[in-house]
């Protein structure tokens, strides 16, 4: 399938770079409409490896790459059942967003995403798939799920800490604060930093440079560089699923969703 | 005595900070400079949400070049208190 457009995003194939655009109001967040359109793509994967050299993914919202997970959606579905039903669909869902970044994190297609204003939780952990982080000056990184009792599900923290110190997983983590592409940069995240407005335009031009080497190789290269941490991605899940079911995670989910004020990104 | 002069050269005040702010909001928030005041709450004058709150925060840690964690400005909505904020960094 060269081209798809559904509810939450849509793909197309030129010039050997496969372009992912994440379109779902109000931020790209990341709940079941937009879990079938990624299993989707996951699903059209193999198709678009045998075509194509290199995949970006980007968003069309303005107000940047993806907000995270849906968390009005989730707060709905848990009131509408029972805690053992939740728990279960919830953990569900988290095997179901795994498979797919896991997909997305081992392609042989030389991946990256191209960021620009939020960039959290979910929407972050997406972006950890890729194996490369174009930033816009103006993007913006967060794991805030501690602000609601919870740690990130959608393997946030095995993929980070594949990829940077320590040191700085755990400022991330553990302060539940956003960064900006200066310090995404100097922390070894993102690996270009583009003017406002310009990271799709400076993601092609990394994209066509992708497309001039042997495929065979560049997918050996990256084979031996960026390993699945399939071990601490379980361990995730099951960690999630465990504080999920407590008592502090429904209040931090219910604070949210009834803020009605200007606050709920907020710390 | 280096230092002194850097330091005359170089650190803002106060004053200099909170222009710079409300230069900075008016022009991206589309809000005449004229009606920003120091003790005004930027999310009622701006008219703008947490997403655009971020924003705000990110144009302002590029325009000064400080890192500002967005936990020191939750249940900050006054400019002059952004800009001690700010200030602080420098």
């Amino acid at each position: 399938m060269n081209e798809y457009k559904g509810k939450s995003l849509c793909w197309h194939v030129a010039d050997g770079v496969v372009e992912l655009a994440l379109d779902r109001a109000p931020a790209n967040e990341i709940g079941l409409a937009m879990l079938d359109d990624l299993e989707r793509f996951a699903a059209a994967l193999p198709e678009l490896e045998s075509k194509a050299s290199a995949l970006i993914l980007y968003s069309k919202r303005s107000a940047g790459f993806s907000a995270g997970a849906d968390l009005r959606e989730l707060y709905t579905l848990v009131q509408q059942t029972d805690a053992a039903s939740a728990a279960k669909g919830v953990r569900e869902f988290l095997e179901r967003i795994h498979t797919v970044l896991n997909r997305i994190d081992m392609s042989s297609l030389t991946t990256m995403a191209a960021v620009h204003g939020v960039c959290f939780g979910g929407g972050f952990e997406l972006v950890l798939a890729c194996d490369l982080i174009i930033a816009d000056k103006m993007a913006r990184f967060c794991f805030p799920e501690l602000r609601l009792g919870l740690i990130p599900g959608f393997g946030g923290i095995p993929r980070l800490k594949r990829d940077i110190g320590n040191g700085v997983v755990r400022d991330l983590l553990l302060t539940g604060r956003s960064i900006n592409a200066t310090k995404a940069l100097a922390v070894g995240l993102a690996s270009q930093v583009a003017a406002e407005g310009e990271a799709l335009r400076v993601a092609r031009a990394t994209a066509a440079q992708v497309t001039k080497f042997d495929r065979a190789t560049a997918a050996a290269a990256k084979r031996f560089i960026k390993p699945l941490p399939a071990e601490e991605l379980r361990r995730e899940i099951d960690i999630f699923c465990q504080l999920f079911v407590k008592p502090a995670v429904m209040q931090g989910l219910r604070k949210f969703v009834e803020d009605t004020g200007a606050h709920p990104y907020l710390p | 005595m280096a230092d002194g002069y850097f330091d005359a050269k170089l650190m803002k005040t106060l004053e200099q900070t909170t222009d710079e702010i409300l230069n900075l909001a008016a022009a991206h928030f589309k809000v005449p400079r004229a009606n920003l005041q120091p003790n005004d709450d930027f999310f009622k004058k701006l008219g703008i949400d947490s997403l655009q709150a971020l924003e705000l925060l990110t144009r302002l840690e590029n325009h000064f070049g400080v890192e500002l964690p967005d936990y020191e400005i939750a249940g900050v909505s006054d400019f002059r208190t952004l800009a001690t904020r700010i200030q602080a960094r420098l």
